[in-house]
Protein backbone atom coordinates (compact mmCIF):
# COMPACT_ATOMS: atom_id res chain seq x y z
CA UNK A 1 0.00 0.00 0.00
CA UNK A 2 2.72 2.44 0.64
CA UNK A 3 6.23 2.25 -0.58
CA UNK A 4 9.05 4.93 0.34
CA UNK A 5 12.36 4.14 -2.14
CA UNK A 6 15.30 6.24 -0.94
CA UNK A 7 13.09 9.36 0.55
CA UNK A 8 15.06 12.49 1.70
CA UNK A 9 13.01 15.77 2.56
CA UNK A 10 14.54 19.24 3.24
CA UNK A 11 12.12 21.88 3.84
CA UNK A 12 13.26 25.54 2.79
CA UNK A 13 16.41 26.73 4.52
CA UNK A 14 16.19 23.54 7.44
CA UNK A 15 17.69 20.27 7.67
CA UNK A 16 17.12 17.31 6.29
CA UNK A 17 13.91 16.29 8.01
CA UNK A 18 14.27 12.53 6.21
CA UNK A 19 16.94 11.14 5.20
CA UNK A 20 17.27 8.37 2.48
CA UNK A 21 13.80 6.58 4.17
CA UNK A 22 13.18 3.38 2.87
CA UNK A 23 10.07 1.26 3.84
CA UNK A 24 6.91 -0.69 2.26
CA UNK A 25 3.74 -1.13 4.17
CA UNK A 26 1.67 -4.12 2.59
CA UNK A 27 -2.07 -4.06 1.60
CA UNK A 28 -4.09 -4.69 5.62
CA UNK A 29 -1.24 -4.14 7.28
CA UNK A 30 -0.65 -2.35 10.77
CA UNK A 31 2.30 -0.48 12.11
CA UNK A 32 3.30 2.14 14.43
CA UNK A 33 5.42 4.92 13.57
CA UNK A 34 8.06 6.32 16.13
CA UNK A 35 10.41 8.40 17.20
CA UNK A 36 11.42 11.43 19.19
CA UNK A 37 9.67 14.74 18.95
CA UNK A 38 11.03 16.40 15.34
CA UNK A 39 12.08 12.77 13.76
CA UNK A 40 10.13 13.22 10.41
CA UNK A 41 6.96 11.32 11.97
CA UNK A 42 4.56 14.38 10.79
CA UNK A 43 6.48 14.90 7.89
CA UNK A 44 6.60 11.15 6.59
CA UNK A 45 2.49 11.23 6.57
CA UNK A 46 2.79 14.56 5.00
CA UNK A 47 4.47 12.91 1.94
CA UNK A 48 2.17 10.13 1.84
CA UNK A 49 -1.32 12.80 1.32
CA UNK A 50 1.20 15.38 -0.85
CA UNK A 51 0.76 17.70 1.42
CA UNK A 52 4.62 17.85 1.04
CA UNK A 53 7.05 16.63 -1.97
CA UNK A 54 9.91 14.45 -1.27
CA UNK A 55 13.12 16.56 -2.30
CA UNK A 56 14.52 12.84 -3.44
CA UNK A 57 13.65 9.98 -3.88
CA UNK A 58 9.96 8.26 -4.67
CA UNK A 59 6.96 8.00 -2.38
CA UNK A 60 4.22 4.61 -3.76
CA UNK A 61 0.80 4.78 -2.48
CA UNK A 62 -1.40 2.20 -3.96
CA UNK A 63 1.09 1.50 -6.66
CA UNK A 64 0.81 4.80 -7.82
CA UNK A 65 4.15 6.96 -8.06
CA UNK A 66 3.56 10.41 -6.32
CA UNK A 67 6.15 12.04 -7.72
CA UNK A 68 4.40 11.31 -11.37
CA UNK A 69 0.98 12.48 -9.96
CA UNK A 70 -0.69 15.70 -11.43
CA UNK A 71 -2.07 18.48 -9.28
CA UNK A 72 -5.33 17.53 -10.85
CA UNK A 73 -5.00 14.15 -9.57
CA UNK A 74 -4.33 14.83 -6.22
CA UNK A 75 -7.76 14.34 -4.55
CA UNK A 76 -8.09 11.24 -6.08
CA UNK A 77 -5.28 10.01 -3.68
CA UNK A 78 -6.59 12.18 -0.38
CA UNK A 79 -9.95 10.31 -1.44
CA UNK A 80 -8.40 7.18 -0.58
CA UNK A 81 -6.56 8.03 2.96
CA UNK A 82 -8.28 8.59 5.81
CA UNK A 83 -5.90 11.00 7.84
CA UNK A 84 -6.09 11.60 11.85
CA UNK A 85 -3.89 15.04 12.21
CA UNK A 86 -2.06 15.93 14.81
CA UNK A 87 -3.75 19.36 14.94
CA UNK A 88 -7.06 18.17 14.09
CA UNK A 89 -7.59 20.21 11.31
CA UNK A 90 -11.64 20.43 12.25
CA UNK A 91 -13.38 23.58 10.63
CA UNK A 92 -15.24 25.70 13.45
CA UNK A 93 -17.60 27.56 11.97
CA UNK A 94 -19.21 24.27 11.12
CA UNK A 95 -21.10 21.24 13.41
CA UNK A 96 -19.54 18.19 14.21
CA UNK A 97 -21.57 16.24 11.92
CA UNK A 98 -20.42 19.24 9.32
CA UNK A 99 -17.11 18.48 10.08
CA UNK A 100 -17.12 14.55 9.97
CA UNK A 101 -19.48 14.82 6.72
CA UNK A 102 -17.00 16.66 4.57
CA UNK A 103 -15.19 13.67 2.93
CA UNK A 104 -18.84 12.39 1.70
CA UNK A 105 -20.07 15.65 0.62
CA UNK A 106 -16.82 16.26 -1.46
CA UNK A 107 -17.56 12.79 -3.39
CA UNK A 108 -21.42 13.47 -3.55
CA UNK A 109 -23.17 10.92 -1.34
CA UNK A 110 -27.13 11.55 -1.38
CA UNK A 111 -27.72 13.11 1.98
CA UNK A 112 -29.62 10.18 3.54
CA UNK A 113 -26.51 8.04 3.43
CA UNK A 114 -24.29 10.69 4.29
CA UNK A 115 -26.40 11.51 7.35
CA UNK A 116 -26.38 7.38 8.16
CA UNK A 117 -22.92 7.07 7.64
CA UNK A 118 -21.73 10.08 9.71
CA UNK A 119 -23.76 8.90 12.84
CA UNK A 120 -22.31 5.57 12.49
CA UNK A 121 -18.82 7.07 12.76
CA UNK A 122 -19.72 9.65 15.18
CA UNK A 123 -21.11 6.69 17.53
CA UNK A 124 -18.06 4.78 17.21
CA UNK A 125 -15.66 7.15 18.47
CA UNK A 126 -18.39 7.36 21.25
CA UNK A 127 -19.72 11.06 20.58
CA UNK A 128 -22.93 10.15 19.98
CA UNK A 129 -25.06 13.17 20.31
CA UNK A 130 -22.78 15.71 19.83
CA UNK A 131 -23.34 16.20 16.34
CA UNK A 132 -25.14 19.49 16.43
CA UNK A 133 -22.30 20.91 18.85
CA UNK A 134 -19.53 23.41 17.26
CA UNK A 135 -15.93 21.91 17.82
CA UNK A 136 -14.95 25.14 19.92
CA UNK A 137 -17.25 23.48 22.74
CA UNK A 138 -15.75 20.23 22.75
CA UNK A 139 -12.35 19.21 24.90
CA UNK A 140 -9.36 18.58 23.25
CA UNK A 141 -10.14 14.92 23.48
CA UNK A 142 -13.38 15.47 21.97
CA UNK A 143 -12.11 17.23 19.29
CA UNK A 144 -9.62 14.58 18.38
CA UNK A 145 -12.37 12.29 18.46
CA UNK A 146 -14.29 14.01 15.82
CA UNK A 147 -10.88 13.95 13.71
CA UNK A 148 -10.87 9.81 13.86
CA UNK A 149 -14.57 9.95 13.01
CA UNK A 150 -13.94 12.07 9.90
CA UNK A 151 -10.82 9.82 9.00
CA UNK A 152 -13.16 6.87 8.76
CA UNK A 153 -16.43 7.69 7.50
CA UNK A 154 -16.03 7.59 3.73
CA UNK A 155 -14.22 4.14 4.57
CA UNK A 156 -10.62 4.70 3.20
CA UNK A 157 -8.05 1.77 1.98
CA UNK A 158 -5.21 4.13 4.12
CA UNK A 159 -5.73 4.80 7.54
CA UNK A 160 -2.89 7.78 8.78
CA UNK A 161 -3.21 8.53 12.50
CA UNK A 162 -0.99 11.30 13.70
CA UNK A 163 -0.67 11.06 17.45
CA UNK A 164 -4.52 9.61 17.66
CA UNK A 165 -4.04 9.58 21.55
CA UNK A 166 -1.74 12.68 22.01
CA UNK A 167 -5.12 14.18 23.70
CA UNK A 168 -6.87 11.31 25.60
CA UNK A 169 -6.79 9.40 29.14
CA UNK A 170 -4.82 5.76 29.23
CA UNK A 171 -8.35 4.03 28.88
CA UNK A 172 -9.84 5.86 26.33
CA UNK A 173 -6.79 5.65 24.21
CA UNK A 174 -6.69 2.01 24.47
CA UNK A 175 -10.22 2.05 23.20
CA UNK A 176 -9.00 3.77 20.17
CA UNK A 177 -5.88 1.69 19.19
CA UNK A 178 -8.75 -1.05 19.59
CA UNK A 179 -11.14 0.83 17.15
CA UNK A 180 -7.73 0.90 14.70
CA UNK A 181 -7.17 -2.84 15.15
CA UNK A 182 -10.93 -3.36 14.00
CA UNK A 183 -10.28 -1.37 10.81
CA UNK A 184 -7.32 -3.44 10.32
CA UNK A 185 -9.11 -6.33 10.49
CA UNK A 186 -11.19 -5.59 7.84
CA UNK A 187 -8.80 -5.02 5.36
CA UNK A 188 -7.73 -1.32 6.17
CA UNK A 189 -3.83 -0.59 5.86
CA UNK A 190 -3.04 1.58 9.14
CA UNK A 191 -0.41 3.59 9.98
CA UNK A 192 -0.28 5.20 13.22
CA UNK A 193 2.54 8.04 14.81
CA UNK A 194 2.63 7.63 18.51
CA UNK A 195 4.67 8.63 21.48
CA UNK A 196 3.12 6.36 23.49
CA UNK A 197 5.88 3.63 23.62
CA UNK A 198 4.41 1.88 26.49
CA UNK A 199 0.89 1.43 24.62
CA UNK A 200 2.86 0.05 21.23
CA UNK A 201 5.08 -2.17 22.77
CA UNK A 202 1.99 -3.90 24.28
CA UNK A 203 -0.28 -4.31 20.75
CA UNK A 204 2.67 -5.76 19.30
CA UNK A 205 2.42 -4.68 15.44
CA UNK A 206 5.26 -3.29 13.54
CA UNK A 207 7.18 -0.38 14.64
CA UNK A 208 8.95 2.03 12.37
CA UNK A 209 11.01 3.95 14.66
CA UNK A 210 12.63 7.26 13.08
CA UNK A 211 15.30 9.43 14.57
CA UNK A 212 16.78 12.68 12.94
CA UNK A 213 14.84 11.73 10.07
CA UNK A 214 16.95 8.51 9.50
CA UNK A 215 15.06 5.05 9.88
CA UNK A 216 16.35 2.70 12.11
CA UNK B 1 -15.55 5.35 31.38
CA UNK B 2 -17.53 3.48 28.50
CA UNK B 3 -17.72 5.97 25.65
CA UNK B 4 -16.83 3.90 23.07
CA UNK B 5 -19.24 1.28 21.60
CA UNK B 6 -16.72 -1.97 21.74
CA UNK B 7 -19.20 -4.66 21.51
CA UNK B 8 -19.67 -3.51 17.97
CA UNK B 9 -18.02 -5.96 15.91
CA UNK B 10 -18.22 -3.92 12.39
CA UNK B 11 -16.49 -1.00 11.98
CA UNK B 12 -17.39 2.01 10.18
CA UNK B 13 -14.32 1.03 7.50
CA UNK B 14 -14.94 -1.17 5.22
CA UNK B 15 -12.40 -2.44 2.26
CA UNK B 16 -10.38 -0.75 -0.49
CA UNK B 17 -13.62 -1.14 -2.99
CA UNK B 18 -16.35 1.25 -1.94
CA UNK B 19 -19.67 1.37 -3.58
CA UNK B 20 -19.61 4.89 -5.16
CA UNK B 21 -22.97 6.35 -4.54
CA UNK B 22 -22.07 8.99 -7.00
CA UNK B 23 -25.07 10.34 -8.83
CA UNK B 24 -26.15 13.39 -10.84
CA UNK B 25 -28.86 13.78 -8.28
CA UNK B 26 -26.16 13.83 -5.65
CA UNK B 27 -24.05 16.19 -7.88
CA UNK B 28 -27.06 19.24 -8.16
CA UNK B 29 -28.59 18.68 -4.84
CA UNK B 30 -24.59 19.52 -3.36
CA UNK B 31 -25.59 22.95 -6.25
CA UNK B 32 -28.72 23.59 -4.83
CA UNK B 33 -27.40 23.32 -1.47
CA UNK B 34 -24.26 25.74 -2.17
CA UNK B 35 -26.42 27.56 -4.11
CA UNK B 36 -28.57 28.73 -0.73
CA UNK B 37 -25.99 28.38 1.67
CA UNK B 38 -24.09 30.90 0.10
CA UNK B 39 -27.10 33.09 -0.69
CA UNK B 40 -28.41 33.17 3.25
CA UNK B 41 -24.38 33.66 4.20
CA UNK B 42 -25.15 37.16 2.12
CA UNK B 43 -28.08 38.09 3.65
CA UNK B 44 -26.52 37.14 7.39
CA UNK B 45 -24.02 40.15 6.77
CA UNK B 46 -26.55 42.11 4.97
CA UNK B 47 -24.77 45.01 5.14
CA UNK B 48 -21.45 44.42 3.56
CA UNK B 49 -23.85 42.33 0.78
CA UNK B 50 -25.37 45.50 0.43
CA UNK B 51 -22.68 47.73 -0.25
CA UNK B 52 -21.62 45.54 -3.15
CA UNK B 53 -24.95 45.23 -4.34
CA UNK B 54 -25.10 48.98 -4.71
CA UNK B 55 -21.74 49.50 -6.16
CA UNK B 56 -22.49 47.24 -9.02
CA UNK B 57 -26.00 48.09 -8.94
CA UNK B 58 -24.52 51.82 -9.64
CA UNK B 59 -22.17 50.82 -11.93
CA UNK B 60 -24.96 48.48 -14.07
CA UNK B 61 -27.45 51.81 -13.78
CA UNK B 62 -25.32 54.85 -15.15
CA UNK B 63 -24.87 53.58 -18.85
CA UNK B 64 -28.89 52.01 -18.56
CA UNK B 65 -30.19 55.53 -17.75
CA UNK B 66 -27.77 56.97 -21.00
CA UNK B 67 -28.66 54.13 -22.88
CA UNK B 68 -32.58 54.67 -22.04
CA UNK B 69 -32.72 58.25 -22.35
CA UNK B 70 -30.77 57.36 -25.87
CA UNK B 71 -32.73 55.23 -27.33
CA UNK B 72 -36.01 57.41 -26.68
CA UNK B 73 -34.07 60.41 -28.56
CA UNK B 74 -33.23 57.88 -31.08
CA UNK B 75 -37.00 57.13 -31.35
CA UNK B 76 -37.80 60.58 -31.40
CA UNK B 77 -35.44 61.02 -34.16
CA UNK B 78 -36.86 58.33 -36.00
CA UNK B 79 -40.01 60.48 -37.17
CA UNK B 80 -37.85 62.29 -39.61
CA UNK B 81 -35.45 60.48 -40.39
CA UNK B 82 -37.33 58.15 -43.34
CA UNK B 83 -38.97 61.20 -44.82
CA UNK B 84 -37.37 64.85 -44.65
CA UNK B 85 -39.54 67.16 -45.75
CA UNK B 86 -39.10 69.82 -47.73
CA UNK B 87 -41.59 72.97 -47.21
CA UNK B 88 -42.14 75.17 -50.39
CA UNK B 89 -43.19 78.88 -48.74
CA UNK B 90 -45.41 80.25 -52.24
CA UNK B 91 -45.06 84.27 -53.12
CA UNK B 92 -48.17 85.49 -51.30
CA UNK B 93 -49.78 86.99 -54.54
CA UNK B 94 -49.61 84.03 -56.49
CA UNK B 95 -53.00 83.23 -57.70
CA UNK B 96 -54.72 80.16 -57.64
CA UNK B 97 -54.04 78.65 -61.15
CA UNK B 98 -50.46 79.28 -60.75
CA UNK B 99 -50.83 77.46 -57.42
CA UNK B 100 -51.93 74.35 -59.05
CA UNK B 101 -49.98 74.90 -62.00
CA UNK B 102 -46.97 74.39 -59.32
CA UNK B 103 -48.53 71.55 -57.56
CA UNK B 104 -49.09 69.50 -60.59
CA UNK B 105 -45.77 69.92 -61.40
CA UNK B 106 -43.84 69.34 -58.39
CA UNK B 107 -45.98 65.81 -58.43
CA UNK B 108 -44.78 64.93 -61.69
CA UNK B 109 -41.29 65.56 -61.02
CA UNK B 110 -39.41 62.19 -61.23
CA UNK B 111 -37.71 63.38 -57.65
CA UNK B 112 -41.02 63.86 -55.74
CA UNK B 113 -42.54 60.94 -53.67
CA UNK B 114 -45.48 63.40 -53.00
CA UNK B 115 -46.82 67.05 -52.56
CA UNK B 116 -49.54 68.78 -50.48
CA UNK B 117 -50.84 71.85 -50.66
CA UNK B 118 -51.75 73.62 -47.20
CA UNK B 119 -53.40 76.96 -48.42
CA UNK B 120 -52.92 79.94 -45.93
CA UNK B 121 -56.71 79.50 -44.31
CA UNK B 122 -55.46 76.25 -43.98
CA UNK B 123 -51.89 77.01 -42.12
CA UNK B 124 -53.79 79.39 -40.18
CA UNK B 125 -56.14 77.07 -39.27
CA UNK B 126 -53.68 74.91 -37.74
CA UNK B 127 -51.53 77.53 -36.52
CA UNK B 128 -54.06 78.48 -34.27
CA UNK B 129 -55.22 75.52 -32.71
CA UNK B 130 -51.68 74.11 -32.21
CA UNK B 131 -49.69 77.22 -30.65
CA UNK B 132 -51.26 79.30 -28.03
CA UNK B 133 -51.53 82.67 -30.35
CA UNK B 134 -55.00 81.88 -31.02
CA UNK B 135 -55.99 85.30 -29.59
CA UNK B 136 -53.02 87.27 -31.08
CA UNK B 137 -53.49 86.18 -34.54
CA UNK B 138 -57.53 86.33 -35.09
CA UNK B 139 -57.02 90.05 -33.65
CA UNK B 140 -54.61 90.78 -36.74
CA UNK B 141 -56.28 92.52 -39.82
CA UNK B 142 -54.96 90.05 -42.40
CA UNK B 143 -53.47 86.06 -42.63
CA UNK B 144 -49.76 86.85 -42.29
CA UNK B 145 -49.13 82.98 -43.30
CA UNK B 146 -48.24 81.90 -46.75
CA UNK B 147 -49.73 79.11 -48.72
CA UNK B 148 -47.22 76.01 -48.50
CA UNK B 149 -46.53 72.98 -50.28
CA UNK B 150 -45.37 70.33 -48.17
CA UNK B 151 -42.82 67.61 -50.43
CA UNK B 152 -41.49 64.64 -49.84
CA UNK B 153 -38.75 63.78 -51.99
CA UNK B 154 -37.86 60.00 -52.89
CA UNK B 155 -34.07 60.33 -52.28
CA UNK B 156 -32.46 60.73 -49.00
CA UNK B 157 -29.74 61.18 -49.76
CA UNK B 158 -28.19 64.67 -48.79
CA UNK B 159 -26.57 65.22 -51.60
CA UNK B 160 -29.95 64.76 -53.89
CA UNK B 161 -32.00 66.89 -51.79
CA UNK B 162 -29.94 69.79 -51.93
CA UNK B 163 -29.86 69.70 -55.53
CA UNK B 164 -33.81 69.40 -55.40
CA UNK B 165 -33.74 72.47 -53.13
CA UNK B 166 -31.52 74.46 -55.29
CA UNK B 167 -33.76 73.63 -58.12
CA UNK B 168 -36.87 74.57 -56.42
CA UNK B 169 -35.58 77.76 -55.22
CA UNK B 170 -34.98 79.03 -58.54
CA UNK B 171 -38.89 79.02 -59.98
CA UNK B 172 -40.29 82.87 -59.45
CA UNK B 173 -43.09 82.02 -58.25
CA UNK B 174 -41.49 80.49 -54.85
CA UNK B 175 -40.37 82.56 -52.07
CA UNK B 176 -38.22 80.16 -50.31
CA UNK B 177 -37.58 76.70 -49.11
CA UNK B 178 -36.67 75.08 -46.09
CA UNK B 179 -35.84 71.88 -45.07
CA UNK B 180 -35.04 70.14 -42.01
CA UNK B 181 -32.01 67.46 -43.37
CA UNK B 182 -29.50 69.97 -41.67
CA UNK B 183 -30.27 69.49 -37.84
CA UNK B 184 -32.04 65.72 -38.65
CA UNK B 185 -28.41 65.01 -39.72
CA UNK B 186 -27.05 66.59 -36.61
CA UNK B 187 -29.25 65.10 -34.49
CA UNK B 188 -27.93 61.65 -36.10
CA UNK B 189 -24.49 62.57 -35.19
CA UNK B 190 -25.12 63.49 -31.92
CA UNK B 191 -27.38 60.46 -31.22
CA UNK B 192 -24.08 58.27 -32.87
CA UNK B 193 -21.60 59.90 -30.72
CA UNK B 194 -23.61 59.55 -27.49
CA UNK B 195 -24.11 55.58 -27.97
CA UNK B 196 -20.39 55.48 -28.67
CA UNK B 197 -19.88 57.04 -25.31
CA UNK B 198 -22.77 54.46 -23.82
CA UNK B 199 -20.29 51.68 -25.36
CA UNK B 200 -17.22 52.66 -23.96
CA UNK B 201 -18.81 53.91 -20.53
CA UNK B 202 -20.57 50.38 -20.63
CA UNK B 203 -17.39 48.37 -20.99
CA UNK B 204 -15.37 51.09 -18.56
CA UNK B 205 -18.04 50.05 -15.57
CA UNK B 206 -18.30 46.39 -16.84
CA UNK B 207 -14.49 46.31 -15.97
CA UNK B 208 -15.29 48.22 -12.49
CA UNK B 209 -18.32 45.37 -11.96
CA UNK B 210 -15.54 42.80 -12.89
CA UNK B 211 -12.87 43.76 -10.99
CA UNK B 212 -15.17 44.63 -7.59
CA UNK B 213 -16.73 41.04 -7.39
CA UNK B 214 -13.21 40.23 -8.21
CA UNK B 215 -11.81 42.18 -5.15
CA UNK B 216 -14.93 40.33 -2.98
CA UNK B 217 -13.94 37.37 -3.74
CA UNK B 218 -10.59 37.72 -3.17
CA UNK B 219 -11.69 38.79 0.27
CA UNK B 220 -13.82 35.81 0.92
CA UNK B 221 -11.29 33.48 -0.35
CA UNK B 222 -9.06 35.01 1.78
CA UNK B 223 -10.95 34.66 5.07
CA UNK B 224 -11.99 30.80 4.35
CA UNK B 225 -8.37 30.18 4.12
CA UNK B 226 -8.79 27.20 7.05
CA UNK B 227 -11.88 25.82 5.20
CA UNK B 228 -10.40 25.52 1.90
CA UNK B 229 -7.30 23.73 3.21
CA UNK B 230 -9.12 21.71 5.31
CA UNK B 231 -11.81 20.77 2.11
CA UNK B 232 -8.49 20.15 -0.17
CA UNK B 233 -6.83 17.55 2.79
CA UNK B 234 -9.82 15.41 2.62
CA UNK B 235 -9.71 15.08 -0.80
CA UNK B 236 -12.19 18.03 -2.22
CA UNK B 237 -11.53 18.49 -6.10
CA UNK B 238 -11.00 22.40 -7.25
CA UNK B 239 -14.36 22.86 -9.15
CA UNK B 240 -15.65 21.28 -5.49
CA UNK B 241 -13.27 24.47 -3.64
CA UNK B 242 -14.13 26.57 -6.45
CA UNK B 243 -18.31 26.37 -6.16
CA UNK B 244 -19.19 28.27 -3.71
CA UNK B 245 -16.83 31.41 -4.71
CA UNK B 246 -18.52 31.15 -7.84
CA UNK B 247 -22.10 31.34 -6.65
CA UNK B 248 -21.06 34.03 -4.86
CA UNK B 249 -19.65 35.69 -7.71
CA UNK B 250 -23.15 34.79 -9.15
CA UNK B 251 -25.81 36.42 -6.30
CA UNK B 252 -23.37 39.83 -6.37
CA UNK B 253 -23.90 40.26 -10.15
CA UNK B 254 -27.29 39.24 -10.17
CA UNK B 255 -28.22 40.90 -6.95
CA UNK B 256 -26.54 44.17 -7.86
CA UNK B 257 -28.29 43.59 -11.16
CA UNK B 258 -31.56 43.80 -9.47
CA UNK B 259 -30.11 47.26 -7.88
CA UNK B 260 -29.29 48.64 -10.60
CA UNK B 261 -33.20 47.61 -12.51
CA UNK B 262 -34.52 49.39 -9.04
CA UNK B 263 -32.03 52.42 -9.77
CA UNK B 264 -33.04 52.87 -13.23
CA UNK B 265 -36.92 52.16 -12.91
CA UNK B 266 -36.75 54.80 -9.92
CA UNK B 267 -34.17 57.16 -12.23
CA UNK B 268 -37.24 57.14 -14.60
CA UNK B 269 -39.90 57.85 -12.94
CA UNK B 270 -38.27 60.90 -11.32
CA UNK B 271 -37.37 62.14 -15.31
CA UNK B 272 -40.72 61.18 -17.23
CA UNK B 273 -42.74 63.85 -16.51
CA UNK B 274 -40.27 66.82 -17.01
CA UNK B 275 -38.92 65.37 -20.25
CA UNK B 276 -42.57 64.36 -21.34
CA UNK B 277 -43.87 67.81 -20.14
CA UNK B 278 -41.01 69.35 -22.10
CA UNK B 279 -41.40 67.42 -24.92
CA UNK B 280 -45.63 67.79 -25.37
CA UNK B 281 -45.02 71.51 -25.50
CA UNK B 282 -43.05 70.99 -28.51
CA UNK B 283 -46.47 69.42 -30.43
CA UNK B 284 -45.52 65.72 -29.32
CA UNK B 285 -47.02 62.85 -28.29
CA UNK B 286 -43.89 61.12 -26.01
CA UNK B 287 -43.78 58.96 -24.02
CA UNK B 288 -40.48 57.29 -22.18
CA UNK B 289 -40.00 54.03 -22.80
CA UNK B 290 -38.21 52.14 -20.27
CA UNK B 291 -36.35 48.86 -19.78
CA UNK B 292 -39.13 46.19 -21.25
CA UNK B 293 -38.98 43.03 -19.99
CA UNK B 294 -36.63 41.21 -22.89
CA UNK B 295 -34.04 44.10 -21.53
CA UNK B 296 -34.75 43.28 -18.19
CA UNK B 297 -34.34 39.50 -18.56
CA UNK B 298 -30.40 41.03 -20.45
CA UNK B 299 -29.74 42.54 -17.80
CA UNK B 300 -29.98 40.07 -14.90
CA UNK B 301 -28.46 37.59 -17.20
CA UNK B 302 -24.96 39.75 -18.12
CA UNK B 303 -25.39 40.70 -14.06
CA UNK B 304 -25.09 36.98 -12.99
CA UNK B 305 -22.41 36.57 -15.93
CA UNK B 306 -20.24 39.59 -14.88
CA UNK B 307 -20.36 37.98 -11.70
CA UNK B 308 -19.38 34.57 -12.06
CA UNK B 309 -16.76 35.43 -14.56
CA UNK B 310 -15.65 37.96 -11.89
CA UNK B 311 -15.51 35.36 -8.96
CA UNK B 312 -13.64 32.31 -11.22
CA UNK B 313 -10.92 34.86 -12.45
CA UNK B 314 -10.65 35.66 -8.49
CA UNK B 315 -10.94 31.95 -7.88
CA UNK B 316 -8.07 31.03 -10.67
CA UNK B 317 -5.60 33.53 -9.37
CA UNK B 318 -5.75 32.67 -5.96
CA UNK B 319 -7.13 29.33 -5.24
CA UNK B 320 -4.23 27.55 -6.76
CA UNK B 321 -1.71 29.56 -4.23
CA UNK B 322 -3.93 28.24 -0.83
CA UNK B 323 -2.58 24.85 -0.25
CA UNK B 324 -2.58 22.83 3.25
CA UNK B 325 0.50 23.04 5.46
N1 LIG C 1 7.03 23.50 7.41
C1 LIG C 1 8.28 23.30 7.88
N2 LIG C 1 9.29 24.13 7.54
C2 LIG C 1 10.53 23.93 7.99
N3 LIG C 1 10.88 22.94 8.79
C3 LIG C 1 9.94 22.06 9.17
C4 LIG C 1 8.59 22.20 8.73
N4 LIG C 1 7.86 21.19 9.27
C5 LIG C 1 8.72 20.46 10.00
N5 LIG C 1 9.96 20.98 9.95
C6 LIG C 1 11.15 20.41 10.59
O1 LIG C 1 11.30 19.07 10.17
C7 LIG C 1 11.67 18.25 11.24
C8 LIG C 1 10.67 17.10 11.41
O2 LIG C 1 9.43 17.64 11.78
P1 LIG C 1 8.13 16.74 12.01
O3 LIG C 1 6.98 17.62 12.22
O4 LIG C 1 8.06 15.76 10.91
O5 LIG C 1 8.53 15.99 13.36
P2 LIG C 1 7.64 14.99 14.22
O6 LIG C 1 8.40 13.72 14.28
O7 LIG C 1 6.27 14.92 13.70
O8 LIG C 1 7.66 15.71 15.63
P3 LIG C 1 6.51 15.69 16.76
O9 LIG C 1 6.58 14.39 17.45
O10 LIG C 1 6.91 16.79 17.67
O11 LIG C 1 5.21 15.93 16.07
C9 LIG C 1 11.74 19.14 12.47
O12 LIG C 1 13.11 19.45 12.68
C10 LIG C 1 10.98 20.37 12.07
O13 LIG C 1 11.56 21.51 12.65
MG1 LIG D 1 4.41 15.48 14.37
Amino acid sequence: MIKFDQVSKRYPGGREALARVNFELADAEMAFLTGHSGAGKSTLMKLIILMEKASQGQVFVDGINLNRLSRRHIPQIRRKVGVVFQNHQLLFDRTVFDNVALPLTISGHQPREIGRRVRAALSKVGLSGKEKQYPVALSGGEQQRVGIARAVVNKPPLLLADEPTGNLDPELSKEIMNLFEQFNQVGVTVLIASHDLELVKQLGYRQLTLSKGCLL
Amino acid sequence: MNALKKNSSKPVGGASVQSQTFSIAAYLSNHKKVGTETLIKLFKTWFASLMTWLVIGIAFALPLILYILLNNANQLGGEWQGKPRISIYLKADLGAAETSTLLNSLIQNEAVASAKLITAEAALAEFQTQSGFKDVLSSLPFNPLPAVIEVEPKAVSPASLKLLVTKLADQPSIESVSFDLDWVERLFAILALGERFVTALSVFLGLGVLLSIGNTIRLAIENRRAEIEVVKLVGGTDSFVRRPFLYLGFWYGLGGALFAWLMVQISLIFLSSPIERLLHSYQNEFYLVGLGFVETLILLASGAFLGVLGAGIAVGRHLHQIEPT
